[in-house]
């Protein structure tokens, strides 16, 4: 199968994940999108050298994905994907900080792979948090909180078209691209002047594709701007709840080392 | 209450890299008809459309819809007079779920949410689709697009239903089902198809296009009988009829060609001439 | 190249966001003014597209290593810049949320990295310029390399700069850009050549689809939005810049302090508060104070002891999180 197909489906199947119910799904989209923007900037707030005081926000994508049911291979699948960049970077620390910060045992342990681990474990923290936002929100839902914290109404509404028409519109590329590959005995990657032709048409009919939904928009009665319903969703009492509980959940942790202190009781150190 | 006439007077239509899309089209529809409109690749069908809910302006003639001519102004109302179904519902559907899509233009034309709410509820019980209400529109079967895209348009409560293709793509079943949807109105509908079959189960009338001219307009078994009409214009008996003893004996649809498969009619038609 | 959560540092991220959400906002209220209401359906469709674009890898020539279109300098040919930008800046917001690429604080640094410079800069100053009123293959095909070439160093200078001023990365500055700038030259060169062949495609096919921007006034100015973002990026630079060599030095206001009354404290009065404020900072540390965190390791005498305790701690942790995780879901299904 070709890798688009592969990537394409995976994207299908977050979508999807978004439309199951549960108690975390029904939460109100604000809710979430605060918590986790709120968890994330704690995270990412913590010192360089800092490892076991973020070891215990990996509560919260825990619990929202056995509360939201969702399948924790495939989360951890795709958290594992996007590790690299920032590992990438993350490799370089050991090269250029050879401080000595730590001794375990015998060991002497540089500062540059404290920081290297410290950003492994951030980009897991927040990666997770990203991903388990749309799967248990979904992005209509997203957008629709957005709009709500005062997001502008021409952005809103070309974000909802891109999202809308992502699923058609990848389709017929992968379409596109496999009809090329079954021609080409995989002997060669698609070069740079066949993309482009290809990429061309693609755009022109998507271009195409454009007039046809503005005139489907102007046969509806459209004059200019679009108009989006009122949801019923409105920030309840659980809302509420789940956001002051975890954000102050957040909080204390960033304030306290939480495994400095349990280990602490552990090793008699305190 | 007008009488929603659908007319048009000598219309032409040239588009600007000078193609000749329409030459000379003249008809005049009458509230309630149902008419399909038939024509090879490029005879001019879908321009025609266009014309209809003024999408397009014509380089010269007039078109009559309702109660006036189509000018810019009175273009609003012609939109809510005409519903276009359009051939890609995915064009047609570009809302987030299936309700804002149906409820596009019931808001567009001013109603209250409670209006709104019941133009919805109404359009998507006649086409079967209450379930579909809040399924975003990418997780739909053609079939179900299809009877969607119907729906958009008939919360909007047009007269006179324009549909184009409504048939390509679908499944035996799913074109079953949207032939029996279609008989059920009551509106006028002006439909373009290669289905023959289907214009010939729902069309009493047919205007045939070639070229950008009107060949034939006239009851639709009569198109269909006349062949020579039917080979000049690129087309052919509709599958039921071809091998009909009474209206082609012993004779095949292109004298010089030889069918593939044997056509067999399973429902006979109406032989009333 | 994406700015990643696990780089960035709230004050980066805060700041950078903010500079995104206002040119956001500026370039809504521009595309609501404009007349032309094809662009609705349009701008998302062609970010659609873009994205699909993305899907398809091809081959490099020479290195035979696998690319993509970023399509940032594409959008804004098609579309012109602010409608450009809001088009780019929903494609970033798709690949953060659905492939965590980059991250929802880092967000704002890549809207801005890779949204301002492509549309505002190189489209308007560099592309148009040199492509003029008659486009023909040659022109565009140097127009969208050089156009590209600049709007992917400068989205990487800030990507170093970002992340050198967030402190997370030991990467010394000098380090950073020598790794980044050659291989986005590269990058860009490559970004503008498919730009370029896409172009031209379209401009043999059906030129009126890039005829309508190539009529429009050009730009009078920038938007008020890039001015901003403009002072922002010299603000934080200089502070960059400034707070990196402070950091040898004693802190910059200890130091007047030290030079005005020959001592490096304050008088006794102010003490408290001001110790009892710096208490409070220091835990909370979300905003941090002006001068960079600590890369000399300074703190390094109270984390050997603390080290051991902090371990043992971190793997109880782990466990009670994932036992947690377990005892949920059973909750969940019975």
């Amino acid at each position: 199968m070709l890798a688009i197909d592969g990537s394409f489906l995976d994207f299908k199947q977050l979508d999807l994940l978004a439309l199951r119910q549960t108690a975390i799904h029904r939460l109100d989209p604000r809710a979430k999108l605060l918590t986790t923007l709120c968890f994330i900037v704690c995270v990412v707030s913590f010192d360089k050298y800092e490892i076991s005081a973020m070891l215990p926000f990996l509560i919260y994508p825990t619990a929202l994905v056995a509360v939201g049911d969702l399948p924790a291979g495939y989360i951890l699948r795709k958290v594992l994907i996007v590790i690299p960049f920032a590992l990438m970077i993350g490799l370089f620390n050991p090269i250029f900080d050879r401080q000595v910060i730590m001794q375990f045992g015998a060991f002497d342990i540089w500062g540059g792979w404290v920081s290297c681990l410290s950003i492994l474990t951030r980009a897991i923290l927040t990666a997770s948090a990203a991903i388990i936002l749309v799967a248990t929100t979904g992005f209509p839902a997203i957008c629709e909180a957005l709009e709500k914290l005062k997001m502008p109404q021409p952005f809103a509404v070309q974000l909802l078209f891109l999202y809308r028409y992502i699923f058609v519109l990848t389709d017929e590329g992968v379409r596109t691209a496999r009809a090329r590959q079954l021609r080409t005995f995989g002997r060669r990657g698609l070069g740079i002047r066949h993309f482009g032709s290809l990429a061309g048409h693609l755009l022109l009919r998507t271009w195409e594709r454009a007039e046809r939904i503005h005139m489907a928009m102007l046969a509806r009665g459209f004059s200019g701007e679009v108009h989006s319903r009122r949801r019923q969703s409105h920030f309840g009492k659980q809302d509420l709840l789940f956001t002051v509980c975890w954000v102050i959940l957040f909080i204390l942790l960033r304030l306290y080392n939480a495994p400095q202190l349990l280990g602490s009781l552990f090793t008699g150190d305190l | 209450m007008s009488h929603h006439i659908v007319e048009t007077r000598h219309l032409k239509h040239v588009y600007a890299d000078g193609t000749m899309a329409l030459k000379d089209v003249s008809f005049r529809i009458e509230h309630g008809e149902s008419v399909g409109i038939i024509g090879a690749n490029g005879a001019g069908k879908s321009t025609l459309l266009l014309h209809l809910n003024g999408y397009l302006r014509a380089t010269s003639g007039d078109i009559i819809i309702g109660d006036g001519q189509l000018t810019k102004e009175s273009l609003t109302v012609i939109r809510r007079t005409v519903g276009m179904v359009f051939q890609d519902p995915d064009d047609q559907l570009f809302m987030p779920t299936v309700y804002d899509d149906v409820a596009f233009g019931p808001i567009n034309q001013g109603l209250s949410p409670a209006e709104v709410e019941a133009r919805v509820s109404e359009a998507l019980s006649r086409v079967e689709a209450d379930e579909l209400r809040d399924k975003p529109p990418y997780h739909l079967s053609g079939g179900e697009k299809k009877r969607i895209a119907i729906a958009t348009v008939l919360s909007m409560r047009p007269e006179i239903l324009v549909l184009d293709e409504p048939t390509n793509g679908l499944d035996p079943y799913a074109r079953r089902q949207l032939i029996a949807l279609l008989k059920a109105f009551h509106h006028t509908r002006i439909v373009t198809s290669h289905d023959l079959d289907m214009v010939l189960e729902l069309c009493e009338r047919t205007i045939v296009l070639h070229e950008g001219k009107v060949m034939a307009d006239g009851p639709t078994l009569e198109i269909f009988q006349d062949d020579a009409l039917l080979n000049t214009c690129r087309l052919e008996k509709p599958f039921a009829m071809q091998g009909c003893p009474i209206c082609a004996p012993c004779r095949r649809p292109f004298p010089e060609q030889t069918p593939l498969i044997e056509p067999h009619s399973s429902r006979p038609h109406d032989h009333d001439h | 190249m994406h700015m990643a959560d696990a780089l960035v540092s709230p004050a980066v991220g805060v700041v950078f966001w903010a500079a995104s959400a206002g040119t956001i906002a500026l370039c809504s209220a521009r595309v609501r003014n404009e007349l032309d209401d094809r662009k609705v359906p349009l701008m998302g469709v062609l970010g659609a597209f873009v994205f699909a674009a993305q899907m398809i890898n091809f081959t490099i020539p020479a290195t035979g290593s696998s690319g993509h279109l970023g399509g940032g300098l594409l959008l804004a040919i098609l579309l012109g810049p602010s409608a450009a930008f809001l088009s780019i800046t929903s494609v970033l917001m798709v690949q953060a949320l659905f492939f965590a690429d980059g991250g929802l604080l880092a967000l704002g640094c890549n809207i801005f990295n890779l949204g301002i410079f492509p549309a505002f800069i190189a489209y308007p100053f560099i592309y148009r310029k040199l492509v003029g009123r008659e486009p023909c293959q040659s022109r565009m095909v140097f127009a969208a390399i050089i156009a590209a070439v600049i709007a992917l160093q400068c989205g990487s200078l800030a990507v170093v700069l970002q992340t050198v001023i967030s402190g997370v990365s030991s990467l010394p500055f000098a380090t950073f850009i020598l790794l980044m700038q050659p291989i986005h030259l590269a990058i860009g060169v490559v970004e503008g050549v498919v730009t370029a062949l896409v172009v031209s495609f379209v401009y043999r096919a059906r030129p009126e689809v890039l005829g309508s921007v190539i009529q429009e006034k050009p730009l009078g100015e920038l938007p008020l939005g890039s001015l901003l973002a403009a002072f922002l990026i010299a603000a934080v630079l200089i502070g960059g810049v400034l707070s990196w060599f402070a950091s040898e030095h004693p802190d910059g206001l200890e130091w007047s302090i030290a030079r005005i009354t020959g001592s490096e404290q304050l008088p006794e009065t102010g003490l408290k508060a001001h110790d009892a404020l710096s208490a409070v900072q220091e835990k909370m540390a979300i905003l941090p104070d002006y001068a960079l965190p600590d890369r000399t390791g300074h703190g390094s005498s109270q984390r050997v002891g603390k080290s051991l305790s902090g371990i043992v701690g971190g793997a109880l942790t782990l466990i009670i999180c994932i036992l947690t995780g377990f005892v949920l879901r059973r909750r969940r299904t019975r």
